[in-house]
């Protein structure tokens, strides 16, 4: 069919160049979402204060980054840490920090609407029983704002899968590179990136689906 | 136990709460009451400072709530305070909304919070609940385990915001036959409630607001049953709400 072949793909093939590179995109994945919700949370926080000092300069990362391109930050933060430290880390260790770094903006935006969406007399009720700020924050409104926007987390988060697809710009090995190695080494990349995009699908698609079930359960919880 | 000292609270600039001042002694059970609006609950709020006020002070139990130095959750870990929507923590089971604080703010053993509390989800008769989630219970049950957590908590004094007004009118009986046995046995309650039977029964002073002023603040006899002596603004209030 189109003349496409696909007869050099076997395990031995996906073992040798695709298990590592999605070994990677998986790990980039966890660790930038259980960092990026850990630091999100704290700059919603930070932004729902009331205090100044802490405000301004959790709006003004959260907006930045925000409004950069992903691909742009990737670039950057690969070329700027050199200079920085005065050695280079390695393109994995510099994907898996610019995606921490990165994917904590558009998380705390997702906490920020959960602590919001709790209502104040929650908050008024742990103060009543003597808990302290940090004790109704971690206690009472974090439990309640994670279970209400964890929907809207996971959904970034597979937003956030498909994004660790642009650590091409660095060359590190993630699963598309692993495709894109074997299509250079068959000399059959139309294939390659068919199958490529086609396990990139299965996988968010797969997700999505779950997503949209566990919002239905926990509307039946609430 | 209570003192409220010429409170006064604004919002901006449109002033809530006009030099109010009243005293709880201890095993008094006074009511507030007044038209919507006029204060009473945002007063109440003042006595555990989830309200800030800006002039005048609130000490409770010899404690001032403006001082500087005063520990806040330690004060408000001694006062209950049961709300008009009842804020029992969703995501916590009975037992643990019991209990929560306090292991927490009491640093009571998990085994102790939970005698303590089981035994107080008993005494509101809701002790088969023990394992449901808040969601779970009708309105008026959800009351009674809310008073039940501020009773986990011993405290010295009890504040109650308007506990029966979100409720439906086959529930609300229940919530008070707990607050009436409370009353009985020597509890410390101010209570904002427009439930004028409450008042009648149990009560021993009734305070009455309007436009942010304690506008009366005398003995329960006095209040229902010397209707003539009462300002005019209490007495257009009492003939509309008694006369149904």
């Amino acid at each position: 069919m189109f003349g496409l072949d696909f007869s050099f793909l076997n395990w031995e093939v996906i073992r040798a160049y695709v298990a590592s590179g999605f070994i990677f995109s998986i790990q980039l994945t966890l660790v930038a979402m259980v960092g990026g919700i850990a630091l999100g949370t704290v700059l919603a926080l930070m932004r729902l204060s009331g205090k100044k000092f802490l405000e301004v300069p959790a709006t003004i990362y959260v907006d930045t980054l925000r409004s950069i391109p992903l691909v742009m930050v990737i670039m950057w933060f690969f070329l700027i840490i050199p200079f920085l430290i005065g050695r280079p880390i390695g393109a994995e260790l510099s994907a898996i920090v610019t995606f921490t770094l990165f994917e904590a903006a558009y998380y705390s935006e997702i906490m920020r609407a959960g602590i919001q969406s709790v209502p104040k007399g929650q908050v008024h009720a742990g103060y009543a029983v003597g808990m302290n700020y940090g004790q109704t924050t971690r206690l009472v409104v974090l439990p309640q704002a994670f279970r209400n926007m964890l929907p809207v987390l996971l959904t970034q988060t597979i937003i956030l899968f498909q994004d660790t697809s642009l650590v091409y710009a660095i060359g590190a090995y993630d699963l598309l590179k692993g495709f894109e190695t074997v299509g250079r080494n068959f000399n059959r990349p139309v294939e390659t990136y068919l199958v490529a995009a086609v396990v990139y699908f299965v996988i968010c698609f797969t997700l999505s689906y779950m997503v949209r079930r566990l919002q239905q359960r926990i509307q039946i919880i609430r | 136990m209570i003192e409220i000292k010429n409170v006064s609270k604004w919002y901006g600039s449109f002033q809530v709460l006009t030099d109010c001042s009243t005293v709880i002694h201890k095993g008094e059970v006074v009511v507030v009451c007044g038209p919507s609006g006029s204060g009473k609950s945002t007063l109440i709020k003042t006595v555990n400072a989830l309200e800030p006020i800006q002039k005048g002070d609130v000490v409770v139990n010899g404690t001032s709530i403006s001082a500087p130095g005063t520990d806040l959750p330690k004060l408000r870990s001694q006062v209950g305070m049961v709300f008009q929507h009842f804020e029992l923590f969703p995501h916590l089971s009975v037992t643990e909304n019991l209990t929560i604080a306090q292991i927490k703010v009491l640093k009571r053993s998990p085994e102790e919070a939970k005698t303590r509390g089981l035994k107080m989800l008993d005494r509101v008769g809701l002790i088969a609940q023990k394992d449901k989630f808040p969601g779970q219970l009708s309105g008026g049950q959800q009351q009674r385990v809310a008073i039940a957590r501020a009773l986990s908590m011993d405290p010295i004094v009890m504040l109650f915001d308007e506990p029966t007004s979100a409720l439906d009118p086959e529930m609300v009986g229940e919530v008070l036959d707990v607050m009436v046995r409370l009353a009985e046995v020597g509890m410390t309650m101010m209570v904002v409630t427009h439930e004028m039977g409450f008042a009648k029964r149990v009560s021993h002073r009734v305070i009455f607001m309007d436009h942010g002023k304690i506008v009366e603040d005398c003995k329960k006899e006095e209040f229902f049953g010397d209707p003539d002596a009462r300002s005019p603004r209490a007495k257009d209030f009492l003939s509309k709400i008694l006369n149904h």
